[in-house]
């Protein structure tokens, strides 16, 4: 199984490039609403190319107060 | 009419199949103005039956295929009404828009949703109505109803209770959350899906070949296939009616419209 710090690259990696990024602006602890400049249907689009990516299930209520990749990597790594 | 231009939706005939176009700002939220549109258009379906074999309901919206119903414009126009009048007045909607759903579910044609990205709510359940569902594969699901205190209003239980079994349909309805398009195709709500933004091109593929049946034999069929819950729609309403009055439902509405964060409110 990857560890959480692999799996948060490559959600920082997945995240740069879909939403056109420079992937070393990009680091654990940012808002990705606020780094990524995105509204909720987007992060809806990010969750589900993240299910896609990484081959999981993540109820979107687990992510209910989650804006950074850290947290997300650590709700992602639970369900690998 | 064989051709409409309104300000929420669009259709005309492509290849004898109707084709339906959503495109009402921000992602086809389900309101008053698109309840009279889809009206309108369920009113020329016999006009438009003799001439095609397949109706393809999709969107132009890049966020998705339909939000469900427009939230805020129920909020904004019961929460100036008293209670009677607030009820009156969800109860007339929701009894217009599931003669809509019905006329679509019932259509003597083959009906296909071409959806993508956000396919929520009232949305959702439009795409329940139709015979086939193709999803791009970033299509998304979800019925956030009962984080508001209610239940989806627009039939889709009973029709997600048509389609699954019910242990699935309890997970999606109790937990409200939203669920991609490899679940849908396991669970069984999906029969194909589509490469990102191929949706309407899949459905397109597949109404071809539809159409090359004898019409008689595909609407007795789908009548055999897919009977309308009647009964289950009209306690739909009722149970729906019900909550509704209640004051938890006002507040969630309330706190899901007035949230400003970059996330919807939904506990």
């Amino acid at each position: 199984m990857p560890t959480t710090d692999h799996t948060l690259d490559e959600i920082l990696s997945l995240a740069a490039s879909h939403f056109r990024v420079p992937r070393e602006k990009l680091t654990p602890d940012d808002d990705f609403f606020k780094t990524l400049g995105i509204d909720s249907l987007q992060a809806l689009d990010l969750l589900t190319r993240l299910e896609h990516h990484f081959r999981i299930e993540l109820p979107d209520y687990e992510l209910q107060g989650v804006s950074d990749f850290r947290t997300l990597a650590q709700r992602i790594q639970a369900r690998l | 009419m064989k051709e409409f231009k309104g300000q929420t939706l669009s259709w005309q005939i492509v290849n004898g199949a109707v084709e339906l176009a959503l495109h009402h700002d921000p992602c086809n939220e389900i309101g008053s103005r698109t309840l009279e549109e889809l009206e309108t258009f369920t009113k020329a379906l016999p006009d438009l039956c003799p001439t095609a074999q397949t109706l393809i309901i999709y969107s132009t919206q890049k966020a998705g295929f339909s939000a469900g119903a427009d939230l805020r414009e129920l909020y904004e126009r019961t929460r100036r009404m008293d209670q009677d009048e607030a009820l009156g007045g969800v109860r007339e909607f929701l009894l217009r828009i599931h003669a809509v759903m019905n006329a679509i579910d019932a259509a003597p044609l083959t009906t296909i949703a071409a959806v993508h990205g956000v396919t929520f709510g009232g949305g959702f359940e439009l795409a329940l109505a139709c015979d086939i569902i193709v999803a791009d594969r970033m299509a998304r699901f979800c019925f956030p109803e009962l984080r508001l205190g209610l239940i989806p209003g627009f039939g889709g239980i009973p029709r997600l209770k048509r389609d699954l079994g019910n242990a699935v349909v309890r997970d999606l309805l109790l937990t409200g959350r939203s669920f991609n398009v490899m679940k849908a195709q396991q669970i069984g709500l999906v029969s194909q899906i589509a490469a990102e933004g191929e949706a309407l091109t899949v459905a397109r593929a597949t109404a071809s070949q539809v159409g090359k049946f004898d019409r008689m034999t595909a609407i007795a069929a789908k009548k055999f296939m897919k009977p309308i819950p009647y009964e289950e729609l009209k306690r739909e309403i009722e149970i729906f009616c019900d909550l509704f009055s209640r004051p938890a439902v006002e507040e969630g509405l309330r706190k899901f419209v007035e949230n400003e964060g970059p996330q919807p409110y939904l506990p």
